[in-house]
C-alpha cells in the first residue's frame, strides 16, 4: 500500500525526522489561505500515488498566496498518469543547497533491509544508480539486530557528508529507520533530504510503502489508503480477500495461485485472445469468496467468456464448484463459461457442475483455446 | 531417496487442529507421510485423524516424544513466524512452511535466525515438497504426480500441479518436486535446489518453473550456466502481465531492471535452458 508524500512526512517527523511545516489543501480557496499563513514563497504539491509528478507538471513554486491559490486551482484539476489530484501539500519554499538521497527498502536478494545514501540526490536518482553507481552508498542492516550507529557513519563517510551535519544525519537515519521498522514498510525513502541555504538538513519529500501482509497489525495505517489507487472493482476484490487487478481484454479468468493465474492469462493471449483481468482467488478458497469473484469479473463489460482454472491443492475442487453455483443463482447472465477443475477433489467439483451448462476442458490448453473461441461467439 | 525428504522422514504438524491442518495431515498419512505428532498449544494429550495422531503443546515436547526431524506449518499467519523459530530452536532440520502472508520483516528475522541455527526452510506461502511414492509434506496433490528422474523446483504452486500433471500423463515422473513459495523472502532458492538435483543420482532431468518479480530466476540463470550438466527446461509465467505501477526509487536501485518476463527467458535461454511457452509443453521438451 502507498502511503501520500504528505502522510509519509508526518510519519517521519514522529520519528524526529525534520520536515516542512506545510498542510494539506483540497480546494484552491484552502491553498491560498495556508500559503498566507505561512508567508513568503511556498511550493505547491500535488498529492498523487505515481512518481514523475514534477516532471508532469504537478509541483509549482511560487511567491504570493494568490499565486499558490492559482496554481492550486491548475494543479487540483490535472490528471497525473491516469490519476486525479485531489489534494495538494502547501509547503514553505526552502533554499536548497545541495540534494541528498536517503532511503530504506529490502533487498529481497540479501534477505536484508539496505539502507541507501546518494549525495547526488534529487529526480534523477535512478539514473544516477545506472551510470554512476559508486555514488550510491548501500549499508545492509542485520534484521536481527537493526540499524547501528557504524551503519550510519559508513553512510555519512560514504556520501562524504561534512562533518557539521554529521549529528543531524544521525537523528534522521534513526528515525527513518524506525519508521520503517514500526510501520511494516518495504520502502521508507526521502529525496530529497536537502541541506538548506541556512545550513540544515531537512525532508522535503518523502515516500513509503507499507507491506500489504502486515496491515493487518497496522490499523492506523490502513486507514490512510487512497481509494484512487484501486478500481471499485479492486476495492471490492480486495475486501473480499481476492487479488484482482483489471485490465482491458474480453476474457475474464479466475484461477487459484498467482503463478498459474499470470499462466493462464499468458495462454489466452497466446492462443489470440486478451485476459480481462488477472484475478487470484489464493490458496484454500471457500464458495463464498468464489462467488464475490465471480461477480466482479461480471461485471466488467467488456468480458464475453469467462474460464476457471482451478487446480487444487490446499484449495479444493468442490468449494470452488458450490461458489460458481451459489453465484450463479443470484446472477443472470448469458456471458459463456468454460471450466478447467484439475487437483483436490476435482471429481466432486465437476460432478456438481455437471448441470450447470458450462463448456468443459480438460487441459490448460483447451480450456485456454475454447475461451477464445466462446470469446468469439464460435 | 528424495533431495529433502524420504520415505523415513519424521513429520509434525504444528497447527493440526485447525480445518486446513486436519485435512492435509489425514492426505499426508494417506500417501504414506510419516506424521508422527501434531502441536497445537492447549491441545496436548489429545489426539487427532482417527487417534492415530498424538497432538502435543510444543514442537519441542513433540520433537522430544516422536524423533521427528521435520516441522510442516500450517498455522494462521498471525502465529507463523513464531512457530517457524519454535521449530528451529526445537531442533528439527526441515521446516516446510505452508502459510501464506507473512509480513516481510518478519520474515527478514526468521531467516536470518534459522540461518544462524542452520535449520534448512522451505516457504513460507508454499505448497511443500513431494517425493513421488514416498513422501509428501504439504498439500501438492499426490495423485497427480509418479516417482521418475526429473527435478522439479517451482516458485508457483499451483503451476507446480500443472507441471506434474502434464508429466504424468505421459508416464514421466519426478525424483523430488519442491515448491519453493511465491515470498519475497524465503527459505530455500532456486539456486539451492538446483544445486541439491545436479548432486542427486536420482535426478537425471530438472524443471524450473519462475515467475516475474525478483531477479531470482536470472540467479539461477547464472548458476546453471557455470555449475549444471543436467539439462533444465524452464517455464517464466507472466508474460501477459501489464507493468506495476510503481513508486519510490529504492527498488530500481537495488534491483536494478531485472524482474520482467522476456527477461528472465532471455537469461536462461542464454544459460541453455529450453524455455516453454505453456506448462503442457513441458514433458515434449525434456524428451
Amino acid at each position: 500500500m502507498k502511503l501520500h508524500e504528505f502522510d509519509s512526512k508526518k510519519i517521519f517527523a514522529q520519528y524526529g525526522v525534520p520536515v516542512p511545516k506545510g498542510k494539506i489543501a483540497k480546494t484552491p480557496k484552502e491553498a491560498g489561505e495556508i500559503a498566507k499563513k505561512l508567508g513568503g514563497a511556498v511550493v505547491v504539491k500535488a498529492q498523487v500515488l505515481v512518481g514523475g509528478r514534477g516532471k508532469a507538471g504537478g509541483v509549482k513554486v511560487v511567491k504570493t498566496a494568490k499565486q499558490a491559490q492559482d496554481a492550486a486551482k491548475q494543479i487540483l484539476g490535472m490528471d497525473i498518469k491516469g490519476l486525479p489530484v485531489r489534494k495538494v501539500l502547501i509547503d514553505p519554499a526552502i533554499g536548497i543547497a545541495s540534494e541528498i538521497y536517503l532511503g530504506i527498502t529490502n533487498d529481497r536478494a540479501a534477505r536484508q533491509p539496505v539502507m541507501i545514501a546518494s549525495a547526488a540526490g534529487g529526480v534523477d536518482i535512478e539514473e544516477v544508480a545506472a551510470t554512476n553507481p559508486e555514488k550510491i552508498i548501500r549499508v545492509h542492516v542485520n534484521p536481527l539486530l537493526g540499524l547501528q550507529d557504524y551503519n550510519i557513519r559508513d553512510l555519512a563517510v560514504g556520501i562524504e557528508l561534512d562533518r557539521n551535519h554529521w549529528a543531524a544525519f544521525h537523528t534522521i537515519c534513526k528515525g527513518l529507520w524506525e519508521a520503517y521498522k514500526n510501520s511494516d514498510a518495504t520502502l521508507a525513502e526521502i529525496n530529497p533530504l536537502v541541506i538548506t541555504k541556512d545550513n540544515e538538513l531537512l525532508a522535503i519529500d518523502g515516500k513509503m510503502l507499507i507491506d500489504d501482509n502486515a496491515i493487518f497489525r497496522q490499523p492506523k495505517l490502513a486507514k490512510l489508503r487512497d481509494m484512487d489507487e484501486e478500481t471499485p472493482a479492486e476495492t471490492q476484490a480486495r475486501k473480499s480477500g481476492l487479488t484482482y487487478i483489471q485490465l482491458d481484454g474480453e476474457i475474464g479468468c479466475m484461477v487459484n495461485g498467482a503463478g498459474l493465474a499470470m499462466a493462464t492469462m499468458d495462454i489466452i493471449k497466446l492462443f489470440g485472445g486478451e485476459p480481462a483481468n488477472f484475478l487470484d482467488i489464493g490458496g484454500g478458497a471457500n464458495a463464498e469468496k468464489v462467488a464475490a469473484a465471480l461477480r466482479i469479473i461480471l461485471q466488467d463489460k467488456n468480458v464475453k467468456a469467462v474460464l476457471f482454472n482451478i487446480f487444487g491443492g490446499i484449495t479444493r475442487g468442490d468449494e470452488v464448484a458450490k461458489g460458481i453455483l451459489a453465484a450463479l443463482k443470484t446472477i443472470k447472465t448469458d456471458v459463456p463459461m468454460v471450466v478447467r477443475l484439475a487437483g483436490t477433489n476435482a471429481a466432486e467439483g465437476r460432478a456438481l457442475l455437471a448441470d450447470a451448462n458450462m463448456i468443459t476442458a480438460e487441459t490448460l490448453a483447451e480450456a485456454a483455446q475454447k475461451a477464445v473461441q466462446a470469446a468469439k461467439g464460435k | 531417496m528424495g533431495i529433502l525428504a524420504d520415505k523415513n522422514t519424521r513429520v509434525v504438524v504444528q497447527g493440526i487442529t485447525g480445518n486446513e491442518g486436519l485435512f492435509h495431515s489425514q492426505r499426508m498419512l494417506e500417501y504414506g507421510t510419516q506424521v508422527v505428532g501434531g502441536v497445537r498449544p492447549g491441545k496436548g494429550g489429545e489426539w487427532v485423524l482417527d487417534g492415530k495422531v498424538p497432538v502435543f503443546d510444543s514442537v519441542k515436547v513433540a520433537v522430544d516424544a516422536t524423533g521427528a526431524d521435520c516441522s510442516m506449518i500450517i498455522v494462521p499467519l498471525a502465529a507463523a513466524a513464531d512457530a517457524m523459530l519454535e521449530a528451529a530452536d526445537a531442533g528439527v532440520r526441515l521446516i516446510v512452511c505452508l502459510t501464506e502472508g507473512i509480513p516481510l520483516q518478519d520474515m527478514m528475522r526468521v531467516r536470518a535466525y534459522l540461518d544462524s541455527k542452520g535449520v534448512l526452510l522451505i516457504g513460507p506461502n508454499c505448497p511443500g515438497l513431494l517425493t513421488p511414492g514416498q513422501t509428501k509434506i504439504g498439500f501438492i496433490p499426490g495423485d497427480n504426480a509418479i516417482p521418475g528422474n526429473i527435478g522439479v523446483v517451482s516458485r508457483s504452486g499451483t503451476l507446480t500441479y500443472e507441471v506434474l500433471y502434464a508429466l504424468k500423463q505421459v508416464g514421466m515422473g519426478s525424483s523430488t518436486t519442491v515448491g519453493i513459495g511465491g515470498d519475497p523472502v524465503k527459505g530455500l532458492n532456486f539456486i539451492d535446489i538446483l544445486q541439491m538435483f545436479e548432486e542427486d543420482p536420482l535426478t537425471d532431468k530438472v524443471v524450473m518453473i519462475g515467475e516475474i518479480g525478483g531477479s531470482d530466476e536470472e540467479k539461477a540463470a547464472e548458476y546453471i550456466s557455470k555449475h549444471m550438466t543436467k539439462p533444465v527446461v524452464g517455464f517464466i509465467a507472466g508474460r501477459a502481465a501489464p507493468p506495476g505501477k510503481r513508486m519510490g526509487h529504492a527498488g530500481a536501485i537495488v534491483e536494478g531492471s531485472a524482474g520482467g518476463a522476456e527477461d528472465k527467458i532471455a537469461a536462461l535461454t542464454k544459460a541453455g535452458v529450453r524455455v516453454a511457452d505453456y506448462p503442457e509443453q513441458i514433458p515434449d521438451m525434456l524428451k
